[in-house]
Parts: C-alpha cells; structure tokens; sequence
C-alpha cells in the first residue's frame, strides 16, 4: 500500500513534468531552439494564479484562466520581440537570449512579488479515500492526471487533424518548404509559442497547488527536470514527452522514497545518461538516418 | 629594428593575435598588480581578482569544448566543482607535510585538474556519441549529479590520513567519521568545505589563466588542433579523410575539463566556505554567456568577456533592486544587435576598409 502511494505521487508530479515538457517539445519541434524561458513561464503562471486568488478574490478556475491567458501572451510577445529577430542565428545565439529572458522574467518577478516563499492554496482540496482510507487520492492529484491526459490527447488530435496542426508538422520539418507552400511561417511559430505558454500556466498552477509556495525560482529546476522529460521520451515527440514525464516522476519520487531523498535528483538524471546512452534519441524518438 | 619590424610582420596572423593576448594578459596583471598596492582599488574589486582569474580560466576552457570542438556543454560548472573539493581536500591534508602555501596550492590545483580530467573521461567516453542538444542535456545532467554527490560527501583528515563518508541516508554528521583527536573536518555533507585555510592569491591565478592560454592556444594551432576544427566544420568530412573522431573529441574535452579543474581547485581555496551548490546550472550558464559574447572560438574575447561581465553586476550596483533586471536586458539586447544583419553588415564593410588601409600601409612602407 506504501508502494502505491509513492507511485501515485510519482505519477501525478510526472503529469506536471508532462505538461511543461509538452509545451517543450512542441517549441523544440518548431522553433527548434531550447526555450530555458519556458520554466519562467511556469512561474509567472503559478504567480498571476496567486494574486487573482488572493487579491482580487476571484475562484480557482477563473484563475486558471487568467493565468493561461496572461501567459498566453506573454509568450508570443517573448517570442516577438526576443527569438524572431534572430530566426537566421546560430542556434547558441537563440540559447543565450533565451536564458537572459529567463533572468529577465525570474528578477521581475523578484523585484514585483519579493524574495520570500508566498503561500499558495491548492485549487481545488480534500482527498478521495480508497480501500477503507487505506489509501488516499488527493483532488489536485485526480485534476493534474486527468488535466494532463485531456491535454496530450487534444494536442495529439490538434496536431493529427487540423489544418493549423499540419501547418506546424510542416514547420518542423522543413521551414523554407513550408514558406513556399504558402503557410506563415512566423503565424505558427507565434501559435506555437502561445499553445506552449499556456500549458506552461496551467502546469504552474498545478505545480504550486503540490508544493503549496510559490518563489520567484519556483520554475527554474521543474522547467531543467520537464526538459529532461522531453528528451528521455524523444524531443519533437508528443507521446514521448508526456511518457517522459510520468516516467521521470515515478523514478523521482520511488528514489526519494526508497534510495536517498538527498540523492533523487542525482538517481533520475543517471537513469536519463543511461537511457540516451541505449538509445541516443529517446524512447520515443524517431531515428533520422544520416544522409552524406 | 627595422628588420625586426620586418620579421613581426611576416609572422602569421594567428601568431600574431596570440602574442597579443599573451602580452596583454600580462600588461593586465602588471596594471592591476600596481594599482591595487596603491591602493585604488576598492576592497570588493580587489576580493573579485582571484574569482575573475578562475572564471577567465572556465570561459577560455569553455570555449575550448563549445567554440573550437564545436559541442555544446552545459555543465562546466560540474568540472569546476570536482575540481574545487578535491583541490580543497589536498590542501588541507597536505597542510602539515608542505608548510609552503604556494607549492600547496600549485599541487592542490594539479589534483584537482588530475580529477577533473578524469571525470572528463568518464563523462566523455560514452557521451561524446552523442550529438548536439543531447550532449547538452547530459552534460547538465551530469553537472547536477556532481552537485548531489557532493552535498552527501563527508570528508575529515587526522593523523591516520583521510576518512571519507558517504552520507545517503541523510542521517550521518561529521562526527561518524570517527576521527582521533585533533582531526579536522574538510567537508561537511550540504555545508560543503568549511574552515578552509585561503591560499589563493591573484599572482597564481595570473598563472594559471597563462598555463591556459599555452596549453589551449597551442592545442589549437597544432596538428591536433586542426584535426577537431575540422570534426567542429564537418564531422563527415573529417571522418572521411580519416581524423580519428573519438580521440580528438576526447583530447579537448579532457583539456576542457582539466583546465575547469584547475581553476576550480583555485577557486575553491580563495574561499573559507564553499558549498557544492555554488557550482549549479546557472554557473555553468553564466560561463556559456562569456563564452558565447566573447566569440565562439575566440580566446581572447573570452577573457574580455568574462573580465568585463564578471564586474558589471558589480559596477551596476547604483541600481540596486534592479542589476540582474538591467543585466538580463543588456544581454538580450546584446544578442539581438550581435545578430542584426545591419549591424553585422556595417561591422564588415568597417573591417574591410580597415584591413584594406593596413594593407596599402603596408606596401608603401615596405619600399
């Protein structure tokens, strides 16, 4: 029964990893670029959740959607005016920018919400006791796997089915192409961007509804851990990265539990070597034969 | 003289930019020497000297691996660490059996750039198969696996010699190392290296950025050195004409780490209290952004570069609240103008006009 407990953690932080390295993938897929922002994002997110919540009263969900929509914007407006001048860079060039917007956004939000811990109430409570009380399901845990779930299906579907989807698949393969077939490559890249922010405030707010405090540093180590993710699983892949996820939160948290808690991290970034050391492009990676 | 002249001016271009950076690191050293026994410097830029010689050291280590390799690292810092505590440990158990401090601190940075090379080894032998972006997320992965191990790492030193512990359940102290008496405890688990006797000076890091700049310049410009430009320009072709891939991606990112090592072990005995969470991603990052402003390749920009950016959080002081915030603009802003066609043309035709007058000055004075 502990054993099950641990793996249900494990499997509702991976669906927070799954989220925010979904949002990754789709960014590397596209952009191809390695988005360190993305973290950032998260917190912000966790950030505007909080201040609707307990300044201006407002419910959950609509905070939620609050966040999702400021950072909606606030990612398609990084990528305006911070990566689409450097489309024709070297892509070391697009790194470094992207990590001084992750500076940017971590000091803003330093110098607007202060340094210290704030405390944040969970969006939804209470617990599902199952087998007599023998184990308890936390809501939160419930609303992350199933959040998380509707979400990989819906990207799967939207990138699977609808026009602007095969617009990005195109994208990603081949931009000068996809220009020449007439689809605005800047348009998708912004769309991409926006679909990628916008996961990346509903996984903050269900980040913070697990760790229930919020700091301007909060998304900088779950963004690295969401990006380990996305490559364990096959960066691009959209299966992958949401397998990825789960995966890297059950070993997160079964090592924390059986192992060493001071060792977790160290354990789930060995296991992610070993991993791309077999398979060098993931577990879901598709391989791409070199061409002379 | 003038034949002198003469002969600097046959001398290949590439040696000619490596002296002046030989001379000018000098020159540098020689400057800041004097003016802070007049004692112009402030108290806290004369405490940054030995940091910035390490962090010179790490950007032209770096720019070894990501500029002339061409392989993209994100856990320098990882290297720098290993460095750091080994260096630490031999200095402070060598304490008694070399009373001299610069001989310690010369054989402490030799260990520690002896186990950072190795640990460049072992990280490099499986890795260095990899391409591109994953060989940045294992190298990130790697720096924080270092990190993690050292923060459960207990090291004491008595009479009988080293007693090392490994501290996974989170539950020893330094007192489980049972030491006898009058033994000392290096480091301390998450506290990292406490009580460490300071060595560094800035006349050592003077030397090491120079031993650096040796070994990496003349690595670049030998046989070797051109053989991993190559792998960087075209792995293909490179393998093709039969450059061995593996040794000479492993012969760089040895030297790499080695360096990262030494400068590390220097670091490290500049402070009385370290602890492994100092040697994060973000060091790693920050050292990239030197490399990456310097100019990738560039050896000398890399010193500039992290001279300059390691004092300029400090020199924004006036801004208080709002330094790292104007930081992370300036280095935006930085990036995109770097990479902004316009600019980048105007650049171009001024060199050109520059190189073209030099050129014509000197045909008229060579008659």
């Amino acid at each position: 029964m502990e054993f099950l407990s641990y793996l249900i953690s494990g499997i509702s932080l991976g669906s927070v990893y799954a989220i925010i390295a979904l949002g990754y993938t789709m960014v590397y897929g596209i952009a191809k670029m390695l988005n360190f922002a993305h973290g950032d994002v998260i917190m912000v997110g966790g950030y505007i959740s909080f201040c609707a919540v307990s300044y201006l009263g407002l419910p959950g969900w609509l905070s939620v959607l609050l966040a999702m929509a400021v950072c909606t914007v606030l990612g398609v407006v990084i990528e305006g005016l911070a990566y689409r001048p450097l489309r024709q860079a070297t892509s070391l060039a697009v790194l470094i920018t992207a990590i001084g917007v992750s500076y940017f956004l971590q000091n803003a939000a330093l110098l607007i919400w202060g340094a210290s811990p704030k405390g944040y109430t969970p969006v939804v409570s209470g617990q599902l006791p199952l087998f007599g009380g023998r184990l308890t399901i936390s809501y939160v845990t419930l609303l992350t796997v199933g959040a998380c779930i509707v979400i990989m299906i819906a990207l799967t579907l939207f990138t699977g089915k609808t026009k602007m989807g095969k617009a990005m698949r195109a994208c990603s393969e081949n931009k000068a192409a996809a220009q020449l077939m007439g689809i605005n490559v800047n348009r998708t890249i912004s769309l991409t961007f926006a679909i990628g922010s916008a996961l990346a405030a509903v996984a903050g707010v269900l980040l913070c509804s697990f760790s229930t405090s919020l700091m301007p540093t909060t998304g900088s180590m779950p963004g690295i851990k969401a990006f380990t993710a996305a490559v364990f699983g096959g960066i691009g892949s959209i299966p992958g990265a949401f397998l990825g996820g789960i995966l890297l939160g059950i070993i997160e948290s079964l090592a924390k539990a059986y192992i060493s808690t001071q060792l977790a991290n160290a354990i789930l970034f060995a296991v992610l070597i070993v991993v791309l050391l077999v398979k060098p492009s993931g577990l879901l990676g598709k391989y791409v034969p070199e061409k002379v | 003289m003038k034949k002198n002249m003469g002969r600097l001016g046959r001398l290949k271009k590439t040696t000619k930019v490596d002296f002046a950076t030989y001379l000018g690191v000098t020159a540098a050293f020689i400057v800041v020497s004097m003016l802070r026994d007049q004692g112009v410097l402030t108290r806290s830029l004369t405490g940054m000297l030995v940091p910035i010689c390490c962090y010179i050291v790490m950007a032209v280590s770096l720019n070894l691996t990501v500029g002339i390799l061409g392989e993209l690292s994100l856990g320098h810092a990882g290297f720098m660490s290993v460095g750091a505590f080994t260096g630490v440990i031999t200095a402070m158990s060598l304490q008694s059996a070399i009373p001299f401090a610069p001989v310690r601190l010369a054989v402490a940075m030799i260990v520690g750039a002896l186990f950072a090379g190795v640990a460049g080894l072992i990280v490099g032998v499986p890795v260095l198969r990899l391409r591109g972006d994953y060989l940045a997320i294992v190298t990130l992965a790697f720096g924080e696996i270092i990190k993690e191990l050292i923060n459960c790492l207990l090291v004491g030193y008595d009479a009988k010699g080293l007693h090392i512990a490994f501290n996974i359940s989170g539950s020893l102290t330094i007192d489980d190392l049972n030491m006898a008496e009058g033994g000392i405890a290096i480091i301390k688990g998450a506290q990292g290296a406490t009580g460490t006797t300071t060595i560094a000076s800035f006349g050592a890091g003077f030397v090491l950025i120079m031993l650096s700049l040796v070994i990496i310049l003349n690595l670049v410009r030998s046989r070797s050195g051109r053989a991993i430009m190559a792998l960087r320009d075209n792995r293909i072709a490179a393998e093709s004409v039969g450059i061995n891939i593996t040794k000479y991606k492993l012969m760089a990112f040895i030297t790499s780490a080695a360096l990262a090592g030494a400068a590390g072990a220097l670091y490290g005995l500049n402070y009385s209290n370290l602890a492994a969470s100092k040697f994060d991603f973000n060091t790693s990052i920050l050292v990239l952004v030197y490399v990456v402003l310097g100019g990738l390749g560039n050896i000398w920009g890399s010193i500039i570069a992290a001279a300059v950016l390691y004092i300029l959080p400090e020199a924004l002081r006036e801004f208080s609240d709002y330094r790292m915030l104007v930081y992370a603009i300036v280095l935006i802003l930085v990036m995109l103008a770097t990479n902004n066609p316009t600019i980048k043309g105007l650049f171009a035709r001024l060199r050109e006009k520059l190189t073209r007058g030099r050129k014509a000055e000197a045909k008229g004075g060579g008659r």
